[in-house]
């Protein structure tokens, strides 16, 4: 399959070796992997705002830059819930609205892509390793993703997963929400960050970059050992 | 700096902060998150049964004028009388005016967060009645000088010691740490004014249209005493209480008690039909029902977040809720607290002024998935921010997400921004900069790296 990836972009300018590993596992599968370079940001920090007639252009710029592709897949639960859930709602009763629901069903975050829409669960990755999952909540509440990464992360070779207190807590990145909000979003990284730090795990894995910006900027702060890890990056790991 | 905003930021930062106060929150809410699982298991299909509760709710308020007048008209069969009011201020001014009549000198009340939204109590103060909280929580927080902490559960951020000290201040009772003896201390306390008071008032759970019911749940019993034993009976509820008939109510009362309190039924539901009739030996002479407007009809009258209505008040939303649980109930500053309370007090009090409770949320969803009649909570925090941004733009904003959507229409800018933002970082970190000065206060930002994935890209794919 031709598959078009969607890099978010703080994940293009802060931590661009979890789209290097989705890559690596998209091209490892068999599948021709592209990456458009017109594409930018989805608009969900202007969205998430409020500011939905901002968001709307980078929206319609995102259906162009995304036109005829077979397959859009994000490593990112948050931003292609920006996509699939939100475009149509922000497109809606525009000329606009059929394309973005077009773009909805072709999009697919990562681990969604891998265990629905090509059945893999395997994908020959060997990580021997403690590691605990934090779901984000826009893959777990919007996209309905919870077994996917799971399924994905006990197929790897040498890898123990270890569930967490607090599962299905949030983060508290939330956006610009982290920043106009600090103290309450730091409480929130406290409560599930100290859960995910008390399983004992090496690495805390999530398929949302953004909440392992946050989990991630709150355990080096706080000088804690465990690290954040894309799981994009633990199925890249190879003997 | 004392708009609702100010004090809200102000006083999260306080509570957010209080490591006692969250560990306390989170010990009071475990057992209630064991019993609700346990008896959402006992559901033969959680799911199926919220959406019967969903629709419950749904046909009384898409339909709300002809289910409510069929209520009103059975209600008024019944023997009790009718107040519509549309503000908070006709609201007190109907109560106050029943009390005047009747002669009243003091009222007992049972637990009704309505009440709390018109600021019934200190209206009767003012005009210099004797008002007694008699559920349990209502009543410390009464005796704190405090609003309720959770619309559910009024007190349970107050530790036992420190109503034992309350009760020792107030009443002049022992000290006590066992609850038991505590419960007798406020039962004993309340025995005696339900039999002196003249009016009772009471909310409503559900205002029952079929047979012109006032359903009632509580754990206490007070509810029931004060609906029974003084002579005039006032009950006061927003109109969108109504269902249309008792089968809705069966769906209904499980699911209040299950999600809101773990319980598979509160202890007490109580359907109250009318003031003492003839042949009965007990009940009120008069039974006056005030039906509550206020803003209800301007939230009916949008489409999108019309579902806000269907609120049964459990509070299952506030259990669940990151940032209940870390700010507490009280930094929200309104009658109604939690995600709920985001979605409608813009609704009640103004958009403009507590637009912010919209905006403390990281739209997490954990509230939707909890609300039993499936309100559409978080994204109704999504419609606020947009209808605020709309309605009372910020300068601030309108820059900061124009910029960024002048940079992100731009792909060679957004690059080269990128790459300018990569190379100052080590510089940007030490700056006061919006947004990520607040970031950078308590939670690092990683290192930048050399290359950009699309840099990388090309890089790898010339």
């Amino acid at each position: 399959m031709r598959v078009s990836l969607f890099v978010p972009c703080f994940v293009d300018q802060l931590t661009p070796r979890v789209g290097v590993a989705t890559a690596e596992v998209l091209t490892r599968l068999g599948h021709e992997v592209e990456f458009r370079e017109a594409q930018t940001c989805c608009g969900q920090p202007s969205f998430n705002s409020g500011q939905w007639d901002v968001a709307r252009p980078a929206a319609v710029r995102a259906l162009e830059v995304f036109r005829g592709a077979e397959a859009v897949v994000g490593p990112s639960g948050s931003c292609v819930a920006m996509m699939r859930v939100f475009y149509p709602q922000l497109l809606e009763g525009t000329p606009h609205e059929a394309e973005a629901r077009d773009l909805a069903s072709r999009t697919f975050e990562f681990s969604e892509f891998l265990v629905k829409r090509l059945g893999v669960e395997d994908v020959g990755a060997r990580f021997p390793r403690k590691v605990t999952y934090h779901d984000g909540c826009h893959a777990l509440r919007e996209l309905r993703l919870k077994e996917e990464p799971r399924r994905l992360l006990r197929a790897v070779k040498g890898l123990e997963l270890i569930e967490s207190e607090e599962g299905e807590s949030c983060c508290g990145f939330g956006g610009l929400f982290s920043a106009k909000f600090p103290m309450i979003s730091t409480a929130m990284a406290q409560v599930k960050g100290g859960a995910l730090v008390r399983t004992g795990a090496e690495f805390i894995v999530s398929s949302d970059p953004s909440c392992l910006l946050q989990i991630g900027g709150w355990i080096s702060r706080e000088g804690k050992v465990a690290r954040p890890l894309h799981i994009a990056e633990v199925l890249a790991c190879r003997d | 700096m004392s708009d609702p905003r100010s004090i809200f930021l102000k006083d999260a930062t306080v509570t957010s902060a209080d490591g006692t106060q969250r560990a306390f929150i989170r010990k009071a809410l475990g057992g209630y998150y064991v019993n609700r699982d346990l008896q959402k298991a006992r559901y033969r299909d959680w799911e199926r049964a919220r959406d019967a509760a969903a629709l419950a709710k749904w046909n009384a308020v898409n339909d709300l004028a002809v289910v409510l007048e069929q209520f009103t008209a059975n209600f008024e069969r019944n023997g009790g009388v009718v107040h519509w009011a549309r503000d908070a201020a006709e609201a007190r001014a109907i109560i106050l005016g029943i009390a005047e009549k009747a002669k009243a000198k003091a009222i007992v009340k049972s637990k009704c967060m309505t009440s709390e939204e018109i600021h019934l109590n200190d209206a009767l103060e003012k005009a210099g009645y004797g008002v007694v909280e008699s559920d349990l929580g209502e009543f410390i927080q009464q005796l704190r000088g405090e609003a309720p902490y959770h619309f559910v559960f009024p007190c349970m951020h107050v530790k036992r010691e420190a109503i034992s000290e309350l009760f020792t201040r107030h009443l002049g009772t022992p000290p006590t740490d066992s609850p038991e003896e505590l419960t007798m201390i406020a039962r004993r306390h309340l025995r005696q004014l339900y039999v002196d008071a003249d009016i009772g008032i009471t909310g409503a759970n559900f205002l029952v249209a079929e047979t012109g019911q006032i359903s009632i749940t509580e754990n206490e019993g007070n509810a029931r005493l004060t609906a029974a034993l003084p002579r005039i009976h006032i009950a006061l509820s927003g109109i969108e209480k109504v269902v249309a008939s008792l089968d809705d109510l069966s769906v209904l009362l499980p699911m209040l008690a299950t999600a809101g309190a773990g319980q598979p039924m509160t202890c007490y539901n109580t359907l109250y039909s009318g003031p003492r009739r003839e042949d009965e030996p007990d009940g009120p002479e008069e039974f006056h029902l005030v039906l509550l407007d206020n803003a209800r009809t301007r939230l009916l009258a949008d489409p999108e977040q019309r579902d806000a209505l269907h609120c049964i008040r459990c509070g299952a939303c506030l259990n669940v809720c990151p940032i209940f649980k870390n700010i507490g109930g009280l930094a929200y500053g309104t009658t109604y607290q939690g995600p709920i309370g985001s979605v409608i007090t813009p609704h009640l009090r103004g958009l403009k002024q507590w637009n912010h409770l919209s905006g403390a949320s990281s739209l997490c969803g954990a509230c939707t998935d909890a609300c039993p009649v499936r309100i559409d909570l978080h994204h109704h925090l999504l419609h606020n921010r947009r209808n605020a941004a709309k309605e009372s733009p910020t300068w601030f904003d309108r820059a900061f997400h124009h910029g960024f959507s002048f940079v992100i229409k731009r792909p060679w800018l957004f690059a080269a921004g990128g790459r300018i933002f990569r190379a100052t970082l080590p510089l940007l970190r030490k700056l006061p900069l919006p947004y990520m000065g607040a970031w950078m206060k308590t939670r690092d930002l990683p290192e930048a790296p050399a290359r950009s994935f699309r840099e990388q890209w090309r890089h790898d794919h010339a």
